[in-house]
């Protein structure tokens, strides 16, 4: 509206080249005119004011039902850390869910907490973003309608690869998400052909960041590696997890992901090769 | 009053050596070779701080570009919004405060011409601060750094354990001695306004832009404040043990963005209303019209900066305040929409029933009115919480106040360039190559900002060196990008025309625009001491009363 009236003005009243330089009426104002370009946005202003107040207010003081799913979601540099705690559970990067029916809502109440920097929790889809600081616990909630697979990614900047922490979140049936519990509650795979890869884990530094469940491995500066293969991505969502990534990212992970806090552990072809190996039997 | 215009008799301007013409600059005290000096030192970074937003932009060009490293774009994104609105968009508005201030209310120079000289140098050796960073920066390996924590340095980024070495001090000093020289600079404009008006120029009969420069004075001293005492706390934290954002040790993350942005939004306004104010004498001028709702316009403008002391929080929606906190902040964001809103209104009512002339200084004011008004309705949409959640922190809010800081203020500063240049060289600026910047500066900003707005509406978040490829967001960041070149070209336009007309441009004359405020009845460029007797004016357009003794303005107020 405001936009046709500049419109109007400026094509009405442009200037017609010479007209003996006449001046045009000079008028100083109205008091009428001010008062009706005050009064009436402020009216728009408190009608907005209250439908957007309703919305702040349902959003942010909604109670959690019983049937919800409670998570944990802590920010590292480049990485997301899930804990489930009534489930036992603790995973990386990727997030399952299960999809919420209208007739039994399980919607998803995160607790943000952060390890280092401010982060920000954003999967576009599902909810707006919520930001994970430290000494700061948040809280927000997701209700999603529908499975699916759902990408975000970290949105307040965290340091140098906070451009690689991407995020995705798993929307599961519940036979699906049932399953998926099911397989990450269980200790790591014990697998004898692996031993050399396992202990070339065991001897190096790896286990002080990263922990595999069932294993002396207890680190927690790095993502939980017990089921490495049940995720689809290394590196937060960085590189697909095939053998040449995994391998590449053990060997040099700034090629994949520079600036990333995981060292290069400049292993010996055979230890790299017994190591992915290993790493290969975490289903 | 053509009494008052001093002729310079020729061969008086004789060629100095250049070292004594430096001499002369850099010992200056007057006010008009200050505020030339803080335009001249503010074009420089312009240029500096859009070579790294091109660097950004090639970077971001398409997907898994590998034109610089993380640690680059970083770099480049922290030094591009600082140098920005520290080191181009505040000094380039005092300069034209300076410059305007004192000609507009009659006086002979700024109240304090040796703070005035000093509270320059402080602004740039902070910028220059700065950029020694890039040679002294890291303390760690010797080489040097520019710092990398984007341009509000969060807590705990800031802090020694994320931030080692010293290139996020040498952000501190910076932003801490450029503060003091602004904190300097706005109790002179302020002592200049009240204390220096010529006789007969009541407070009711200031030129607009002297009354919104007074506002912006007085709202430097509110905002900068709080961000100094930032920038000592964390110097207190990186170097004396403290704790106030050390959050390993038990201190507040959140503290330090509401210190920040305590500063940040109404340093917003601090960009912004002078820009109103230069709008507020270019518009009427070309309307052949006074301002309409002159009493109106000053209460709008008072009226903002209380409100917009009290909206910081809208840049914090996504931090985890409470219900009420969100709500509080809302209300307070759309209602400082209501008083820039009757800005807007009362500029169409000048235009309406006038004679526009469209000059270049007169199309790029109407485009800040367009452009303006879309970045307010955009800022209306950020205000509800519940959109800023989904927006906040996206290319959506990059876009909204590029529209702000480029569509509107930057837009207003050509069109203050192209109106008061004559004044401040003599020289007309070159209409030819004025309508060839309009043009293509034009058509650049639409192409980076417009489009910008749609990867932050699906998922594209801020501050990232590269993203994945089939997010849909390739084709829209390559066009923003080929804007961002399109603007840098209206940009060398722009410096080419600044030059040549220097040198060849037509002669200005006192009054090229047959204007109506005091500076315009003065020889341009005006002479050391602007006036030979001080002027005394009986309405708010002196120069209009003495060309139309028939009908002055003096009869009406």
């Amino acid at each position: 509206m405001v936009f046709s009236l500049l419109l109007y003005s400026i094509f009405k009243f442009r200037g017609r080249g010479l007209d003996g330089g006449r001046e045009p009426a000079q008028v100083y104002g109205s008091m009428q005119i001010e008062l009706a370009w005050t009064i009436i946005p402020i009216l728009i202003v408190v009608v907005l004011f209250l439908a957007t107040a309703r919305v702040i207010h349902a959003t942010q003081d909604a109670p959690e039902p019983a049937g919800a799913l409670d998570v944990i979601a802590i920010g590292h540099q480049y990485w997301w850390e899930f804990r489930y705690p009534k489930l036992g559970i603790v995973t990386a990067n990727e997030l399952h869910i299960p999809v919420s029916e209208p007739g039994h809502p399980t919607p998803t109440f995160l607790q943000l907490l952060s390890a280092d920097t401010d982060h920000s929790f954003w999967v576009p889809e599902l909810a707006g973003k919520t930001d994970l600081i430290p000494n700061h616990p948040n809280r927000m909630w997701m209700d999603p309608q529908r499975t699916g697979l759902f990408l975000g990614q970290c949105a307040q900047y965290c340091g140098t690869q906070h451009a690689k922490m991407l995020l995705r979140v798993s929307v599961d049936g519940p036979d699906d998400f049932a399953s998926w519990v099911s397989v990450q509650k269980k200790a790591a795979v014990e697998d004898a052909g692996a031993i050399a890869g396992r202990r070339v884990f065991e001897q190096n530094a790896c286990m002080n960041c990263h922990r595999v469940d069932g294993t002396s491995a207890d680190g927690r500066f790095g993502p939980d590696l017990t089921h490495l293969m049940s995720r689809s991505t290394i590196a937060a969502g960085a590189a697909e997890n095939t053998h040449d990534n995994l391998r590449l990212w053990v060997q040099d992970p700034s090629a994949i992901k520079p600036g990333s806090l995981m060292p290069a552990m400049k292993l010996s072809d055979a230890d790299l090769d017994a190591v992915v190996s290993y790493m290969e039997t975490l289903h | 009053m053509s009494s008052n215009v001093i002729t310079v008799p020729v061969g008086q301007a004789e060629a100095r050596p250049w070292v004594d013409e430096l001499h002369q600059w850099v010992t200056t005290v007057d006010h008009k070779r200050l505020g030339i000096l803080y335009i001249a030192s503010a074009l420089l970074f312009l240029v500096i701080g859009g070579v790294e937003a091109l660097i950004i932009r090639i970077q971001l060009m398409h997907s898994h570009n590998n034109f610089v490293s993380p640690e680059v774009f970083n770099r480049m994104f922290t030094m591009h919004g600082t140098t920005m609105i520290f080191f181009v968009a505040m000094p380039v508005l005092f300069g034209f405060a300076n410059y305007l201030v004192p000609l507009m209310i009659g006086a002979r120079d700024m109240a304090f011409p040796r703070l005035n000289a000093f509270s320059f140098w402080l602004s740039f050796l902070g910028a220059l601060l700065l950029y020694f960073s890039l040679v002294g920066g890291s303390g760690l390996y010797g080489a040097g750094n520019a710092p990398d924590v984007g341009w509000w340095s969060y807590a705990p980024l800031g802090a020694r354990a994320f931030s080692p070495g010293h290139s996020s001090d040498y952000w501190t000093l910076s932003l801490l001695v450029s503060g003091f020289g602004s904190i300097g600079t706005a109790i002179n404009i302020i002592a200049t306004i009240l204390c220096l008006r010529c006789p007969g120029m009541k407070l009711n009969r200031m030129p607009l832009l002297v009354w919104m420069n007074l506002v912006m004075a007085g709202m430097v001293l509110l905002a900068i404040t709080p961000l100094s005492a930032a920038q000592i706390m964390l110097l207190i934290d990186r170097y004396l043990g403290g704790h106030f954002f050390d959050t390993q040790a038990g201190g507040s993350a959140v503290l330090w963005m509401h210190f920040f942005w305590i500063f940040g939004h109404p340093e917003v306004y601090v960009l912004i209303i002078p820009c109103f104010a230069f709008m507020s004498e270019i518009i009427p001028v070309f309307s052949r019209k006074p301002i309409f709702g002159y009493p109106v316009m000053v209460a709008a403008t008072v009226c903002i900066a209380f409100v917009s002391m009290s909206v910081w929080a809208h840049h914090m929606f996504t931090i985890g305040m409470n219900s009420y906190a969100n709500s509080f902040f809302t209300l307070t964001t759309m209602a400082v929409g209501v008083p820039t809103g009757i800005k807007i209104f009362n500029w169409i009512g000048t235009m309406w029933g006038g004679r526009i002339q469209f000059k270049t200084p007169m199309l790029f004011s109407i485009a800040f009115l367009f452009q303006f008004l879309i970045a307010g309705l955009t800022g209306i949409m950020m205000a509800a919480s519940p959109f800023d959640w989904q927006l906040s922190l996206s290319y959506f809010v990059v876009a909204h106040f590029h529209y702000v800081i480029v569509g509107g203020i930057l837009f207003a500063l050509f069109g203050a360039f192209y109106y008061w240049y004559p004044k401040m060289t003599g020289r007309m600026l070159s209409e030819r190559l004025g309508k060839w910047h309009f043009w293509l500066f034009l058509i650049g900003f639409h192409l980076t900002f417009d489009v910008m707005h749609i990867p932050g509406i699906l998922g594209m978040p801020r501050r990232i060196y590269t993203y994945e490829p089939g997010r849909g967001w390739d084709t829209l960041n390559l066009i923003v990008s080929i804007g961002a070149f399109v603007q840098a070209i209206a940009i060398l336009v722009f410096v080419a025309n600044l030059i040549i007309s220097y040198f060849k441009g037509a002669d200005a004359g006192n009054d090229p625009w047959d204007a109506w405020t005091l500076e315009w009845s003065i020889s341009s460029p005006p002479p050391a001491y602007n006036f030979a007797t001080v002027p005394t004016v009986a309405s708010r357009r002196p120069v209009w009363d003495e060309k139309h003794p028939e009908d002055p303005d003096s009869r009406y107020e």
